[in-house]
């Protein structure tokens, strides 16, 4: 086996824990790199369905490549598609730059409130992410199975115990469980993948006029970086040389010492 | 077009471990600074971060990214983090020292290949650095690498390293564990982290080196095949067995069998998505598969090919470790989570519990594991629990204990017979299945059906306790009979005679009569000298495949008290050479190790040992 046969089987028996365990059970879908690499796994996992609704919280700030692409994937495939937004604080405006928010107030405006209306909403019992260990410190440190409490907020230093493929899934009424299939993998294995698999992403991950989205966020945070790299291959091979952070582009997390965390810890992916 | 690199090879994946403060984190931010691994821009907003709190730069935040972490100087939970090593990466797993988080430096060591154990000079060994080591052992980890950290608090001593060293391998010995390496250095002036500088003449070891020397492990040798059943899905008419090859090779075409029920049946095909792929699937692998019989299976079955089956019983032998807050008790209930089978059990008997923090004790029972312990146990399980020895197939010899819905421990098995199959002779057998369920029998009954299998020598007092305790639940209600030795060789055995193999038969027949009228709802109480552990076992195995319930009864009294008694006057016949091959006299009794219940009739009277036997069989067969 290849490591990235190994990564893709493990992802797939933590996808295969997660259904059996969970009543209500849906997947964070941020159409990015990530959560096109997981739908493949899902689709491996259940010999070609996807058994349960994708969860998409749309900030609207979100360049309409990406929402495009969602709408086509889901009509194409049949996906269901669930949709959270923040309405009142849209309407108001009470966001970055317009509303005089901070970027992470913003995000926590725009992402976790809405997610954490939509999980209540929907009755979820867990959700799957696509997070891993290499985005950031905090993520280098979670579960595969990581309760989030009533509050949806993340108790980063009473993490259960977890190994040898054993999971502890019961955390009580209220609270829900963030599934981390892809925490062991990196961005390069994703790439590779996306690569092998033929696994089709968003326009806006390859070079126009020498710049390219690495991470794709809300315009407003998220910048592009100089990159030649106008195929899946080039991409590899770019991120082999590479000593940018995947999320250097990424504003919000420069802001304050902890302010990622604080972000985690209150409910964010 | 220049050819594409090969995709990213396995890393190896490496525990750093050792007590608290003994500078982990530390060497692990020098590692990933010296090998150029850290994106830009990181190491200076560790800088921010140190100087915002006012302390001098550390290398340990680059890991310790919780504000808990830095604020305390202390690690909280495992993280983990690649290393660009020159030749490949590893997997550098940061694990907490501190006691308090041991499950959390057990979550992140459980997944590495290979560790290394920090000691710091000035310190020394300490209590964590032993149960970090211990632990090391219990999970399977033999490739252990140590280093002495913070060699500038003792100016680089050569002797300080010796004699650490020298009680570093009389503690490790004591636990099974060789270090390949012992490097010194000093994280802090970087010092024998990539490169030896002079400060250390006495050594030229590194520990970049150490750890590139330290080579992925080899992939495990061709075992045995066992499937994990996850799930079953249905899909076009069709049903899908999803699960894992945990271990060995299965192909479309094999014949297998499911475990614990002993069904047999046949691999139709192999599913993957888009495509089937290859018919035949190795360690590792996620699939589905399908069976050409219309067998029943569900999640927790394991399947094997017929030759290598694994072991199949109601009983556990294991070493354990206990991490949750309050001690584990003698008789506790918990629930044992193995693959992807999940049984509720007793813990039956504790030896040797122990804090591997401090030296072997000498006591070989306990009444409780303290939080951080570790323990032999045997667990008595309430259903049949399908298993291997873990230095067999580890996959299916290590387990976590549940209590209520927490992790609380884990545990390796250590003692595992392989279920044996029984030779049927006539082909062409297909079994029916009667549409009585056992749910329905228990709802007529008001218990369960179950065997309890006395066992002892003759004069013990089995026939005696057997007809007290039938009389007993008799008057309550119960469906309940005995089969007694001596009545079977009048009938059902009456061919047999006293050689091995004929008890051999004599215990096989009585078992399979057993479990026919346990199958029906019945308490059925088979009082039968059975002098050997292997019959007994397969009696066991026998009542289990059928799915009832199984117990061994050690009817207990000393060969002088029971020929003294001799109710038949046999040992009188035998001691004067009339009778051969007299259990305990001129044939071998070898006694239960692990019966469920002991009855000693030689220190309790007949009433009161009736009404403990009545009471255990009450609880066991309740509806
Ligand atoms: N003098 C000296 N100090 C060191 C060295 N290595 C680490 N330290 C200091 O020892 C303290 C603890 O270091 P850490 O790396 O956090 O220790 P740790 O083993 O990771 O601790 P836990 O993870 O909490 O168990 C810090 O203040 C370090 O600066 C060294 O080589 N020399
Ligand atoms: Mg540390």
């Amino acid at each position: 086996m290849t490591h990235l046969d190994s990564l893709e089987a493990e992802s797939i028996y933590v996808l295969r824990e997660a259904a059996h365990h969970f009543q209500k059970l849906g997947m964070l879908w941020s159409i990015g790199k990530d959560s096109c690499a997981m739908l493949n796994l899902v689709r491996k996992a259940f010999l070609g369905r996807v058994p349960f609704p994708l969860v998409h919280i749309d900030t609207s700030f979100k360049p309409p490549e990406m929402i495009e692409f969602r709408d086509r994937l889901v009509r194409e495939w049949g996906l269901q598609l669930i949709v959270g937004r923040n309405e009142p604080a849209l309407t108001a405006a009470d966001t970055f730059p317009a509303g005089r928010r901070t970027r992470v107030e913003c995000c926590g405006l725009l992402k976790t409130e809405p997610l954490r209306a939509t999980l209540a909403a929907q009755g979820f019992d867990a959700v799957i992410a696509g997070i891993r260990r290499d985005e950031e410190g905090t993520r280098a440190k979670e579960r595969f199975f990581s309760p989030r409490g009533v509050a949806n907020d993340w108790n980063v230093k009473q993490q259960p115990p977890e190994f040898w493929g054993q999971f502890q899934t019961d955390f009580g009424p209220g609270t829900h469980v963030r599934v981390h299939p892809l925490l062991h993998w990196t961005e390069l294995n994703i790439w590779e993948y996306i690569e092998r698999e033929g696994i089709e992403v968003v326009s806006l991950y390859f070079a126009k006029d020498g710049r390219r989205h690495r991470s794709l966020g809300c315009w407003p945070c998220t910048g592009t970086f100089e990159s030649q790299a106008t195929t899946v291959p080039e991409i590899v091979a770019e991120l082999r040389a590479t000593r940018l952070s995947e999320r250097a582009g990424r504003a919000q997390d420069a802001e304050s010492e902890g302010a990622f965390e604080a972000l985690r810890a209150s409910g964010y992916m | 077009m220049p050819s594409a690199p090969p995709a990213s090879a396995a890393p190896l994946r490496l525990v750093i471990c050792g007590s608290v403060d003994h500078g982990k984190s530390t060497l692990v931010g020098r590692l990933l600074a010296e090998t150029g691994t850290l994106p830009e821009g990181k190491v200076e907003s560790v800088r921010a971060a140190c100087a915002r709190r006012g302390v001098d730069f550390e290398w340990a935040f680059l890991t310790d990214a919780l504000q808990a972490e830095r604020d305390q100087n202390v690690t909280i939970d495992s993280a983990q983090i690649v290393l660009k090593a020159p030749g490949r990466d590893i997997v550098l797993i940061d694990a907490p020292g501190h006691e308090e988080f041991l499950r959390n430096m057990i979550t992140g060591a459980a997944t590495a290949e290979a560790a290394l154990l920090l000691v710091a000079a000035d310190e020394g060994w300490r209590a964590q650095s032993r149960r970090h080591a211990f632990l090391l052992g219990l999970l399977g980890l033999r490739r252990v690498a140590v280093v002495v950290t913070k060699m500038d608090r003792v100016d680089y001593s050569a002797q300080v390293f010796r004699d650490l060293r020298a009680e570093g391998e009389v503690l490790l010995g004591a636990l099974g564990l060789e270090p390949f390496a012992w490097v010194g250095v000093s994280a802090r002036s970087g010092a024998g982290v990539t490169s030896a500088g002079p400060e250390m003449p006495w050594q030229n070891a590194t520990v970049l080196a150490t750890l590139t020397a330290c080579a992925p492990g080899a992939a495990a040798a061709e075992a045995a095949l066992r499937f994990v059943v996850q799930d079953v899905y249905r899909q076009d008419g069709r049903r899908l067995v999803a699960g894992r090859v945990e271990s060995g090779r299965v192909s479309a075409g094999d014949a297998i069998v499911l475990w614990p029920f002993h069904k047999d049946a046949t691999v139709a095909s192999i599913e993957r998505w888009p495509q089937p792929g290859a018919q035949t699937a190795g360690v590792g692998e996620s699939i589905a598969l399908t069976l050409a019989e219309p067998v029943f299976v569900e999640r927790g079955y394991v399947l094997s090919h017929p030759s290598a089956p694994p072991a199949v019983s109601n009983q556990l032998h294991a070493s354990i470790f206990w991490i949750a807050p309050t001690p584990l008790a003698l008789g506790a209930e918990v629930r044992v989570k193995l693959g992807t089978q999940q049984v509720a059990a007793r813990v039956a008997s504790l030896g040797r519990a122990f804090d591997p923090g401090r030296e072997m004790p000498e006591q070989a029972s306990a009444a409780e594991v303290p939080p951080n312990g570790a323990a032999e146990v045997v667990l008595q399980l309430h259903a049949p629990l399908v298993f291997d020895r873990h230095d067999h197939i580890a996959a299916l010899g290590r387990f976590v204990l549940l209590l209520g819905a927490r992790i609380g421990g884990g545990g390796i098995v250590t003692q595992a017979e392989p279920a044996v199959r029984l030779a049927t002779k006539s082909a062409n057998i297909t079994e029916s299945a009667g549409s009585i369920t056992a749910a329905e029998r228990t709802r007529r009954h008001g218990h369960r059906g179950a065997v309890v299998w006395l066992t002892g020598l003759s004069g013990a007092g089995k026939s005696t306790l057997a007809r007290g305790v039938e009389r007993e639940l008799f008057a309550r209600g119960s469906l309940v009979t005995v089969l007694d030795g001596d009545n079977l060789r009048r009938g059902l055995n009456s061919d047999l005679g006293f050689a091995p193999a004929d008890r051999v038969e004599n215990i096989r027949r009585a078992a399979e009569a057993a479990r026919l009228l346990a199958e029906a709802g019945c308490i059925v109480l088979v009082a039968l000298i059975s002098p050997y552990r292997a019959d007994r076992a397969a009696a066991r195995r026998i009542a289990l495949e059928g799915g009832c319930d199984f117990a061994e009864v050690f009817v207990r009294a000393p060969l002088a008290v029971c020929e003294q008694r001799d109710p038949k006057q046999l040992y009188r016949k035998a001691r004067a050479g009339l009778i051969k091959q007299f259990t305990g006299i001129d044939a071998p009794y070898e006694e239960p190790e692990d019966a469920e219940i002991v009855v000693r009739t030689d220190e309790v009277g007949v009433g009161e040992a009736t009404e403990l036997l009545v009471a255990e069989i009450v609880r066991r067969t309740r509806a």
